[in-house]
């Protein structure tokens, strides 16, 4: 009877322990590498500051039908007066062809810190907001929204 | 000229702050679609948009081909005179058009 030695199934095991984690490497990798891409997007908009997560919220429906115009409103809790006030709004995603989706320049003037438009999700992913204040430090809020139908790639529009 | 749409209310009073909407007719192609000879569309988006109140700038954005068709804005200014506010939109190809609409306070 073949009786395998302890050398060889502890050589099969290692194999297999290296396969396995390949493979959840090429599984768990285009994710990252879109998250990568979003962090450095945001890296490159902030330059060092701090972000500080709170104070933004995005407003928009967790489960879009069409993604060629998605209605999405930002919001900044900030007083707005000339001293403290919020000077500009990002809005960032993580997986369509391009990581920007908006840039909003506000100032003490506009009375209250919202933007609202409609914009294009070429598949579900995570939004992210950044709001730089008058005093410089910057806030983000962030979202996960599901689409079932594609922007950008499909459609019109 | 692109259609424009923009609404401003009519009844502000001093110090409330009014929301401005703004839309204007523009395909925004974004450069990443295939037409249907197979090759690329070339991009074709609106790139600035600017309010401006009697020539002051009160709110301007950025925008990037994930915006979509027929950009909207809508956005808040406090209302603490009357004047002529004007909307600029600066885009691919040389695209600028510029409209005006009236804030009058009571």
């Amino acid at each position: 009877m073949f009786k395998p030695d302890a050398n060889a199934c502890a050589v099969r095991r290692r194999m297999l322990r290296a396969g396995g984690a390949l493979l959840a490497l090429a599984v768990a990798r285009p994710t990252r590498a879109d998250a990568n891409e979003l962090q450095a997007a945001i890296a490159g908009y902030t330059g060092r500051r701090e972000v500080r997560p709170g104070r933004v919220t995005i407003d928009v429906a967790r489960l879009v039908d069409n993604g060629n115009a998605v209605p999405v409103t930002v919001r900044v809790e900030s007083p707005m007066t000339a001293a403290d006030h919020v000077r500009a709004i990002a809005l960032f995603n993580e997986r369509n062809p391009e990581r920007d989706v908006a840039r909003f320049a506000l100032s003490e003037r506009s009375g209250r810190a919202v933007v609202s438009t409609r914009i294009r999700l070429a598949t579900s992913q995570q939004l992210v907001a950044i709001a730089t204040m008058s005093d410089g430090t910057l806030w983000s809020g962030a979202v996960d929204v599901i689409v079932t139908l594609a922007a950008c790639i499909e459609g019109e529009g | 000229m692109a259609r424009a749409l923009i609404t401003v209310p009519q009844d502000a009073k001093r110090g409330d702050v009014v929301e401005i909407r703004a839309l204007i007719a523009h395909p925004m192609e974004t450069g990443f679609r295939v037409g249907a000879d197979g090759r690329r569309v070339p991009r074709d988006i609106l790139r600035r948009f600017t309010c401006r109140l009697d020539g002051e700038v009160v709110f301007a954005a950025e925008l990037f081909p994930a915006v979509s068709a027929n950009p909207y804005l809508a956005f808040p200014l406090r209302a603490d005179r009357t004047g002529t506010l004007s909307f600029t939109w600066e885009g691919d190809g040389g695209f600028a058009q510029t409209e005006t609409a009236m804030l009058t306070v009571a």
